[in-house]
Formats: structure tokens, sequence, C-alpha cells
């Protein structure tokens, strides 16, 4: 038994940590819609799911059992095998593109293994990430096509034609933050943020500075990157195969139950998929925003410091909540946070707790600056008004392409003058 | 078995199932989503030699962008399913001729192969992009250049084709 365990822990640790993963970021999707809800209620000055559970925190596995229970109509004349294919195609995809995603630095040991908090790191990372978006293109095209509805045929068409648009900005925006890597694989690009001599934040490929030499920013790289990434995942203002004024819903009108909610979950799994690459990319992936100095070693502390607090104003918010059981909830989880503060807090004296705290750092870093990039999408989205068609296309052809392209160039001559290796 | 034949014969088979639904599937729809499966299947064949680059760019543009196209024009048309014809003259005494002639020539290779060939292609084949890339830009960076201007010119012509009808 033993034996066979260590021969195959390869296998064994891969498989568990896909099924790790997958738990995580299913999670994360369904309070993923949760936050989108509160965030664009508060926006338009409404409270949002409030009912289910103390400030609506049940409302996704309120949700989540409602489309498993709904009835699960096929409709007439569709095409069955396309039809049905279609969702598990986009879900899949958009699932498979979190396996190449680094999430931490260092390695967890356990039983004489170690344990990376990566599924798979290839050398070409970044490629593996734009084939799976390229190929990501045909869930949505084929279920508007499957579905044997105008609404959905037009809601197809006009995916496939922004996502074959946005694909080049995409693409061609990230290549001047390869040419400052010289490298494909995500791993080794958040290690050439670190710059050498303590720069922190402003080493990031955002800013780009290097000690001695003149800074090469990505910042219109970024913001041609995100804003064709939010076009890629269908999101609003870019959402318009599924435009609900036009198009009733696009491409899943007639999906119904378990389907649709396929299609939905594939959609936030991509929101996460790009949080993470921006992060990564541009914004210095697991790196903290402080020096690796020891004159900076006080920001440790920032997790504990912002866990605890945090999980103080819960216990108060709970004890003070209407219903009995958010009475009972609220501080618990409250109290989970602040435990979970003081523990790292403790970590900076207590010696086996000092190992965590240092390991959590990275963690906490990337999981915060994803959090950020998903509001910037929810906000996104709760205030600006959808693109017309021709906008749409005048945004990826005339501006973020030439944008981008421009961008490219720049970075190319001036990392050609500061003398890359 | 080895486990590296056994992805190799997986996916192989998969790659002349896919040319074969190609074939014989009469909807366009379902043509094109056999040629996907025929060019991802390729990708992964790639993958297995080590030419990671190669499999990966096969994706991007042959199973992304081309069929997307592909798709998008069948879906823009509302192709429905084929009428299938009576075959073509030429295709019905010629083809069976042909096709045995190609599979001859292929089995002759695999049964047989020349040796100097493989040794040469070994060398020549690059497998990390770096590699690729400085090849491209070094030593191939006229044939390169050219090939763009090609493509550029395709492009050129297409939008003169589709300006005509304006004036």
């Amino acid at each position: 038994m033993i034996s066979f365990l260590q021969q195959n822990a390869f296998w064994i640790i891969t498989i568990v940590k896909i099924a790790l993963l997958l738990f995580i970021v299913l999670t994360v999707n369904a309070y993923l819609t949760w936050f989108e809800r509160k965030v664009v209620a508060h926006i338009q000055s409404r409270w949002g799911p409030h009912r289910v559970g103390p400030h609506g925190l049940l409302q996704p596995a309120a949700d989540g059992l409602k489309f498993l229970f709904k009835e699960d109509p096929t409709p007439a004349g569709v095409d069955r095998f396309v039809y049905y294919l279609a969702p598990f195609l986009a879900l899949a995809l958009s699932l498979t593109a979190l396996a190449v995603i680094p999430f931490g630095p260092d390695p967890i040991p356990v039983f004489g293994q170690k344990i990376y908090l990566w599924i798979t790191n290839p050398d070409i990372g970044l490629l593996v990430l734009f084939a799976i978006t390229a190929l990501s293109v045909y869930g949505i095209a084929l279920a508007g096509w499957a579905s044997n509805s105008k609404y959905s045929l037009l809601g197809g068409l006009r995916s496939s034609a922004q996502m074959i648009s946005y694909e080049l900005s995409l693409t061609m925006s990230v290549v001047g933050v390869l040419l400052m890597a010289n490298s494909f694989s995500l791993q080794k690009i958040i290690e050439a943020q670190a710059r050498p001599g303590g720069w922190g934040v402003l080493g990031w490929n955002v800013i780009g500075l290097a000690s001695g030499k003149f800074p090469v920013p990505q910042i219109v790289g970024f913001i041609c990157f995100f804003t064709s990434a939010i076009a890629e995942t269908n999101r609003a203002p870019f959402d318009l195969p599924e435009a609900e004024s036009e198009l009733v819903a696009g491409f899943h009108t007639e999906y119904a139950s378990f389907k649709f909610a396929m299609f939905f979950i594939a959609e936030y799994t991509a929101m996460i998929t790009v949080s993470c690459l921006a992060t990564i990319l541009f914004f210095g992936g697991w790196l903290s925003p402080f020096p690796a100095s020891s004159f900076w070693t006080f920001t440790h502390y920032i997790p504990s410091i912002t866990l605890i607090p945090f999980g103080l104003w819960v216990i108060y918010d709970g004890i003070r909540y209407e219903t009995i059981f958010g009475k009972l909830v609220l501080p618990a989880v409250g109290f989970a946070m602040f435990a979970i503060g003081a523990v790292l807090l403790a970590g900076v004296w207590i010696v086996p707790l000092h190992t965590v705290s240092e390991f959590i750092q990275p963690v906490f870093w990337f999981t915060a600056k994803i959090l950020v990039f998903l509001f910037f999408y929810v906000w996104a989205r709760g205030t600006l008004p959808r693109l017309r068609y021709d906008q749409l296309m005048n945004v990826g052809w005339k501006l973020l392409l030439p944008v981008s392209i421009a961008n490219l160039i720049l970075t190319a001559g001036a990392l050609l003058l500061r003398g890359a290796k | 078995m080895n486990p590296a034949l056994l992805v190799f014969f997986a996916l192989a088979g998969l790659a002349v199932l896919g040319a074969l639904s190609l074939v014989v599937q009469k909807h366009p729809i379902h043509s094109a989503l056999s040629l996907i499966v025929v060019m991802v299947s390729l990708a992964g064949l790639y993958l297995l030699m080590g030419a990671e680059f190669v499999a990966m760019v096969q994706i991007i543009v042959y199973g992304g962008a081309i069929m997307v196209l592909f798709i998008f024009v069948i879906m823009l048309l509302n192709a429905g399913e084929e009428e299938h014809t009576d075959f073509s003259k030429l295709a019905k005494f010629a083809g069976l001729p042909l096709a045995f002639a190609l599979t001859a020539s292929l089995a002759a290779l695999v049964v047989k192969p020349d040796a100097s060939i493989p040794a040469a292609m070994q060398a020549f084949i690059p497998k990390a992009t770096e590699q690729i890339s400085s090849m491209l830009f070094k030593e191939f960076v006229y044939p390169f250049e050219l090939t763009s201007f090609l493509i550029l010119v395709a492009i050129m012509g297409a939008l003169v084709l589709a300006q005509r009808e304006k004036k």
C-alpha cells in the first residue's frame, strides 16, 4: 500500500489538487454571484439579496438548488448533439484554464513530497491559456446555433465575431510583458517582476522600474489587455451575445436548469482566470507590493491586520443582526476570521507558526489582487452602458488593436535601448 | 504498454475518426466540428513529440481562429444539410486508385523508413520556443517576411473585393 502510494505519488497528488481546486473555484464562483449582486445593488441604491441567510449569504446555495431541481426542457428542432455538447464544452474549457495558473511560489512539504500551488506549470503556460481562450468561443457559438432560435443564433454570431476581434488585441497587448520576461512561463513572468534592488510595487510590469535603467511601463498594455479580456469573457459592457434588452438572453435563451448554470459557471470561472492573468502579467502575481528587504518585514502583519478588524466587525454586526440565525452564524464567521488573523499575528513571534505566516504572504497578496480585479469587473458592469455593435467593432479594431501594436513596438524599442539581455 | 505509445494511438485514432466523420457528416457544422477534433488531436500529437510551441500555435491558429471563421460563415449563411448528388465521374474512376496509391506510398514509408530523413529532421526541428523564434527572425527572416507580405496582399484583395459593390 505504502509503496503503491509512493510510486504513484504524482498522480495522487495531482488528482487531489484538481479536486481541491475545483471545489475552491466552484465555491468562489457561487459567492462571486452573491458579491456581484450585492455590489451592483449598492451601486443602484438597493439592498441586493438579503432574505436567504444573513446578508443573503445562503443565496448561492438556494440558487444552486433551484438550478438542480428546475425542469430541463429541450426545445423542439434543436440539433441534439451540439445542443448538449455546447455547455459541456464551455464549462470544461474554462475550468481547464485554471490548471496552468500558479497560485503561490513555495511548495508545501507533505510526507516528503513537495506540493506546489499549481496543477501544472508548463514553459508555455501563457500560450496554453490563449489556446484555451481560442477554443472557448465554440461553447457559446455552438450553443447559439444549435438552439434553433433566432435570438440564440444572433447571440452566437455576435459572440464569435466579438471574440475573434478582441482575441487579436488581447494577444498583442501581452507581448510587451513577454518581451520583459523573456519567457512564456507564468512563474518566470512573475519572478521577473521581482526586480533586483528591492523595488516592490514599482518593479511590477505595469510600472516597470528597474535599478539603474529607465522604466518601461506596460500600463497601456494593461488597459488594452483588461478591456479585451472583458470583451473575451462576454461581460458587460461587452455583453452583446446575451444582451437582455435586445436578444432576450442571447445564446443561452433556450437553455434552462443546470445546462444554463454550466454557462453561468463557465463565465464566472473565465472572470477568475482573467483576474489571475491580469495579476500575473502586470501586477506582480504573488509578489508583495513592498520591497523584500528586512526594513519592510513589518508589512508581513498586513494579512492579520486586515483579517482581525474585519472579523471583529463581522462579530459586532452579527450581534446586532435581526434574525436569530444571523446572530449565531455571523459571529461564528467573524470569530473564525479573527482567529486566523490572530494565528498569523502570533506567527511573528512563535516559531512553528512563523512558517505559516511567511507561507501565507504570497498567497494573501495574490488573492487580494484577484479580488480587486473581480471588483473591477462588477464595477464596470454596474456603471458602464452596453456598447452598440458598431461601437464594439470600432473599439476592437480601430482603437485597441493599433494601440496594443504601438505599445509592442515602443516596448521592444525601449528594451533594445535599455539593453535587454 | 508504453504510456506515450498509448496516448499516441488514442490521439491518432481520434484524428482519423475525426477526419472520417468530416467527410461522412451531412451537416456543415458537424463537418466543421469534426475538423476541429482533427486539429486538436494533431496538436496533441505535436505535444507528444515535444513540440510545445507548435502544438499551441496549432490550436490557437487552426483550432481557434480559422475554424471559428468557418463556423461563423456557416452560421451566417445558415447552411442546411447537404444534398448528396451523384459523385463526379472523375472521383468515381480516379478516386479509388489514387487513394490506394497514396495509402501505399505512405505505408511504404512507415514500413521501411528512409533512415536519412528522420536524422536530418531531428537536427532541424527546433523544440524550444527560443530556438524557433531565433530561427524565424535570423536564418529564415526573408521567407518569413515574404509570407507576411503574401498574407497582407490576400487581406487587401479580400478588402477590395468586399468594397467593390458599394461604388
